[in-house]
């Protein structure tokens, strides 16, 4: 069975005037087809205003599609009576940090996704206990949110999140409002999470280093999906990926500059140690050559 | 200025009053507040201090933290202090010049007014000094609790105010933070009189109340997210259970409010010394 799996997803938002009359409407997402499996890491990307977010509200039934299907963990979100069971399955980490915290001890709101869920008091404890060991945070346990860096709170976000025991996770761009460490922070948390817990992990990002990990990619424009497929397949169309208004990562943007100069490098490198393994792979077969 | 206000403020420590269940000290705050106002004798006086000075010394919070609340109501207590001063008549004068007279009644009054305010406001923030928001909200739900069968939504009102007391200290952030953006922009907020002070604070509260609309969005969705759906259903990560030291801090409360009625009515104490 599908984790997530959307068919032919449509979302309207109203179009109002200045006095609130709607005007109109607004395909946000427009027959989106998508198909997340188990355990997979999944990644979305975009230009503002592409629809991500508003796809991202649809897996926890924050929106309800206008047309199409949205399937989350085989329920179907727009069934009013499994509103709560999609919720629990499908957590979701939202972009500001300040935000999302609700309790006023770091525990605190650890604890109100299973206060909510009804669980009892003492499996309450270790859950909280069990979600703030798995983000690393246990020791600020007692601490403000307040108090905490960008990163910390998104850790403690994504805590809250988990001790709720979903399948899946959904981040809209979780360290969009945070600094280089914290986003290592926040990403390297969510990786040992996928690792640990085998949870699914659904990541709407700006950071194309943050993608390289996927196992699948949707590049999304205008509300529709307009690209798929393994992070080394979407890297390679660099051309394409301009036409959407994205970049690519930084390594992958050189060995094209180097392969359009006319070196013999592969297209779709991902990461640093790739491409130095090609150049010097290069670099050997000509110091041969002047041998020869 | 802004940074003055220390009411509804946590100040983290471990003592046996933070320990204490939330619901006894909102009750023991309000019978001391009753007791501040049941008695109006020196010795009364005396024994109100005396048992406001060991709580704060029990509850750890020092004296600075609690003083500093107190600049919030100074100008309340002036005014309050010079009104009773002037308008109370009684008692033989002991001051007078032209329409300004002041009387042995006043006087007293007057004081005692000033004392009443201050230990009120002093016993009122020990509490919350004591007491994590949450578990402040959690008492008050608790207490209020039989209002449920008037559909008086008591969880809901306690989660708003736990949630305005997380807010609080984000929203002052961002006030300091707009302030300096429109400075910044040459915006003169210290001079001219008051109107064009208070003309000056609109382009603060406009961006101000915007942000907060959009945050109240941002967090009314991500508390939906988490399940939230009103206070039914809900357990508790941290259930009210009274234990031994609360009905033992029940017990020295009520004590404590009994003896000073009891000194009021019955002792005839009238030593009045200024
Ligand atoms: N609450 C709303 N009401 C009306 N229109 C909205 C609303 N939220 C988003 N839209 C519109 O829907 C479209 C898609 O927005 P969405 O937030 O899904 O984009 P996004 O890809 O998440 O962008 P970003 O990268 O900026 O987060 C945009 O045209 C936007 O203006
Ligand atoms: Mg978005």
């Amino acid at each position: 069975m599908e984790m997530v799996q959307a068919k032919e997803l449509v979302y309207e938002y109203e179009k109002r005037d200045d006095e609130g009359n709607v005007i109109g409407m607004n395909r946000a997402v427009d027959g989106v087809d998508i198909d997340v499996k188990p355990g997979q890491f999944v990644a979305i990307l975009g230009h503002n205003g592409s629809g991500k977010s508003t796809l991202a509200k649809h897996i926890n039934a924050i929106l309800v599609p206008t047309g199409g299907t949205m399937w989350v963990n085989g329920v179907d979100t727009k069934n009013p009576d499994e509103l709560m069971h999609v919720r629990q399955s499908a957590g979701m980490v939202f972009q500001n940090p300040d935000n999302q915290i609700i309790g006023t001890v770091v525990e605190e709101d650890v604890g109100f996704g299973p206060e909510n869920l009804g669980v009892p008091t003492d499996e309450i404890w270790t859950r909280v206990e069990e979600s703030l060991k798995a983000v690393g945070m246990l020791e600020y346990r007692t601490h403000s949110p307040n108090k905490l860096s960008g990163g910390q709170k998104q850790r403690v976000a994504i805590a809250g999140v988990i001790a709720m025991e979903p399948k899946c996770i959904v981040l809209d761009e979780p360290t969009a409002m945070l600094d280089p460490n914290g986003r290592k922070e926040v990403i390297s948390t969510v990786q040992e999470l996928r690792k640990k817990k085998q949870v699914t992990v659904i990541l709407i990002t700006h950071y194309m280093e943050e993608v390289i990990d996927a196992d699948q990619v949707y590049v999304m424009d205008g509300g529709h999906i307009v690209m798929h497929g393994t992070p080394r397949e979407i890297f390679s169309q660099v051309k394409e990926l301009k036409k959407y208004r994205l970049d690519v990562p930084q390594v992958t943007m050189l060995a094209e500059e180097l392969r359009n100069r006319g070196l013999d490098i592969p297209r779709g490198i991902l990461r640093r140690e790739e491409l130095v393994r090609y150049v010097t792979e290069l670099k050997e077969k000509e110091e041969k050559s002047h041998v020869n | 200025m802004i940074r003055d206000i220390t009411i509804g403020q946590y100040y983290p420590a471990k003592s046996s009053i933070h320990r204490l269940d939330p619901r006894v000290k909102i009750v023991c705050t309000l019978l001391f507040l009753i007791s501040l106002f049941v008695q109006n004798s020196i010795l009364g006086y005396a024994i109100a201090t005396v048992f406001l000075a060991v709580v704060i010394k029990v509850s750890k919070v020092p004296l600075k933290f609690i003083v500093r609340g107190l600049k919030a109501i100074v100008i309340l207590l002036m005014f309050t202090v010079v009104m009773n001063l002037f308008l109370t008549k009684g008692g033989e004068e002991i001051f007078g010049f032209w329409i300004f007279h002041i009387s042995e009644q006043g006087l007293r009054t007057s004081v005692f007014m000033a004392v009443r305010l201050i230990y009120l406001i002093m016993g009122s923030s020990l509490m919350t000094f004591t007491t994590t928001p949450n578990s402040l909200t959690d008492g008050i739900e608790s207490l209020l609790h039989p209002l449920n069968r008037f559909h008086v939504p008591v969880h809901e009102v306690a989660m708003m105010m736990s949630i305005a007391l997380r807010f609080i200290p984000i929203l002052l952030e961002e006030t300091d933070k707009i302030m300096k953006a429109q400075i910044a922009r040459g915006a003169d907020l210290e001079s001219g009189n008051i109107i064009q002070k208070t003309k000056a604070m609109v382009p603060i509260l406009v961006p101000l109340f915007v942000s907060a609309f959009r945050r109240a969005n941002d967090l009314a969705m991500a508390m939906e997210a988490r399940c939230y759906c009103g206070g039914e259903g809900r357990t508790k990560m941290k259930p009210l259970i009274y234990k031994n030291r609360d009905y033992m801090a029940y017990t020295v409360t009520v004590v404590y409010l009994v003896l000073i009625i009891g000194i009021g009515r019955f002792v005839p104490f009238k030593l009045w010394i200024f």
